[in-house]
């Protein structure tokens, strides 16, 4: 695959709780059109860089720059930068008292200012590349768990980011939903979207990956094609993780 | 069926109604403005108390823990007399109507402060994350996210307590305020006959028995939604 340039850049990323090193120098660049899948144990730090990347973690030391923009500089919005960086999380996190409509709208309205005709429309749409025109206006307790995080998505997708984080996204669903979440983030990858997805979906990293960042202990330990990361790694923690994911 | 007539003159005469009424309808509008009064400016006050709850800093919090337990603690007949009776030795003259507001103010805040705090510390954090990776900056979230489900998880909470002040604007007679129980106290000594109080008794029953079945409806709706 040819390379577009450089829209995440990650240097020397640390980030301490407390006494505790989470992460310890993250160097990391993501292409555009890239995805980048991410594994690693429980507690090697996935989640804290991906909330770094968008300053729900405040980075010890280091520096992020998101399409040409600096995120740890004092003159920048953080609010304004974070709608060109989607999130997605494990437990959806939609509002549950407004509608699938509403969720996706909030931001169109309140961050774009956008007015309410043009905001329903853009959100409208959105929730129709999700698969999920028909349930406009239902409320999440309303839709299955593989629906709330397809309107999680279109929320998301929405704002027109630049780039979409995913943070174990298929982790809380009862596996007979997985896969309308995996199709719809494979869906969003053949349209261009650059990712970054933090997940335990092998299949679905061998089928959609451009590159497998193996993490452990704040570091990462090795990084190349997913026929490399999962059939001959060259570190022996990223081997011992591998097959005891395969075991499963 | 003599005592019972007795009991009619004492307690439901008619002629002394006629006689009384206009100072006990003066009396039921000074409660009314005092509710009015105090629960908006006890709501507000709430609000500002459970937003400052939420600032992460010791120089803030502090301070708002003092605010609350110590006007929750005072019992509020205290707090009224002491600022009516007291301040006036500091050097401040203050109206009663301006007394039982500052006095309400105080302890009506910090309920519903408290009230206010549950009801948005019942928010799972996720939500306003999810909220701020979308771009809404903190008081965007805390205003469309966070503060219209906290509101509704704890409107019982505060419906009782708006119940609660309602019911102790009747303190404001001791400081002389021409409330509601105040006038009809009035009326009672002037008249020798209990028939205005019983008359106060079912204007304040009136008054207060919708947001009496309000709450018991949503209690049993809250209950029926668990
Ligand atoms: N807010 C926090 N406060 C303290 N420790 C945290 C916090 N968030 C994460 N950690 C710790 O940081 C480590 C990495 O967590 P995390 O990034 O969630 O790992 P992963 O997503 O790979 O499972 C864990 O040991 C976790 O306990
Ligand atoms: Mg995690």
């Amino acid at each position: 695959m040819t390379q577009g340039p450089v829209l995440l850049s990650v240097r020397g990323l640390r980030k301490s709780f407390g006494a505790t090193e989470v992460l310890r120098g993250i160097d990391l660049d993501v292409h555009e059109r890239e995805l980048v899948f991410i594994i690693g144990p429980s507690g090697s730090g996935k989640s804290t860089l991906l909330r770094c990347c968008n300053r729900l973690e405040e980075p010890s030391s280091g520096s992020i720059i998101v399409d040409g923009t600096d995120l740890m500089a004092r003159g920048t919005d953080i609010n304004l930068l974070r709608r060109r960086i989607g999130m997605v999380f494990q437990n959806f996190n939609l509002y549950p008292h407004m509608t699938a409509l509403g969720n996706v709208m909030l931001a169109l309205r309140r961050v774009l200012k956008k007015p309410r005709a043009e905001a329903e429309e853009i959100a409208r749409a959105a929730l129709a590349r999700v698969g999920l025109a028909d349930k406009a206006a239902n409320y999440p307790t309303e839709l299955s768990g593989g629906q709330q995080q397809r309107v999680a998505i279109a929320r998301a997708v929405a704002l027109d980011p630049k780039i979409m984080l995913f943070d174990e996204p298929t982790s809380a669903l009862d596996p007979e939903l997985v896969g309308s979440v995996l199709a719809t983030m494979r869906e969003l990858r053949e349209s261009g979207m650059t990712m970054m997805v933090v997940s335990h979906e092998m299949g679905f990293a061998r089928a959609a990956a451009d590159r497998v960042l193996f993490m452990d202990q704040g570091e990462i330990i090795e990084q190349g094609p997913p026929t490399q990361i999962f059939e001959d790694p060259r570190e022996a923690r990223t081997r011992a993780f591998v097959q005891q994911i395969n075991r499963h | 069926m003599e005592t019972l007539l007795d009991l009619r003159d004492a307690f439901f005469n008619l002629d002394i109604i006629l006689r009384a009424s206009p100072i006990l309808i003066s009396g039921f509008w000074m409660t009314l403005k005092l509710i009015l009064t105090v629960v908006p400016l006890g709501l507000l006050g709430g609000l500002i108390v459970a937003l400052l709850y939420t600032v992460p800093s010791r120089a803030v919090r502090w301070p708002l823990i003092v605010y609350v337990d110590l006007f929750r603690a005072f019992p509020p007949l205290v707090l009224l007399v002491f600022i009516y009776a007291g301040l006036p030795f500091a050097g401040y003259e203050i109206s009663a109507f301006a007394a039982v507001s500052l006095g309400f103010f105080l302890n009506t805040s910090s309920y519903y402060g408290e009230i206010l705090r549950a009801g948005i510390e019942s928010i799972p954090r996720g939500q306003v994350e999810a909220a701020r990776s979308t771009g809404l900056s903190k008081w965007q979230a805390m205003t469309w996210v966070v503060l219209p489900q906290a509101v509704r998880n704890v409107l019982p909470d505060l419906i009782s307590n708006t119940l609660e002040v309602a019911k102790l604007t009747s303190l404001a007679s001791v400081v002389a305020l021409p409330e509601l129980l105040f006038q009809a106290r009035q009326a009672q000594s002037l008249t020798f006959n209990a028939t205005p109080i019983m008359a106060a008794a079912i204007v304040y029953f009136v008054l207060l028995w919708p947001l009496v079945r309000l709450l018991s409806r949503l209690e049993h709706r809250m209950i029926a939604s668990h």
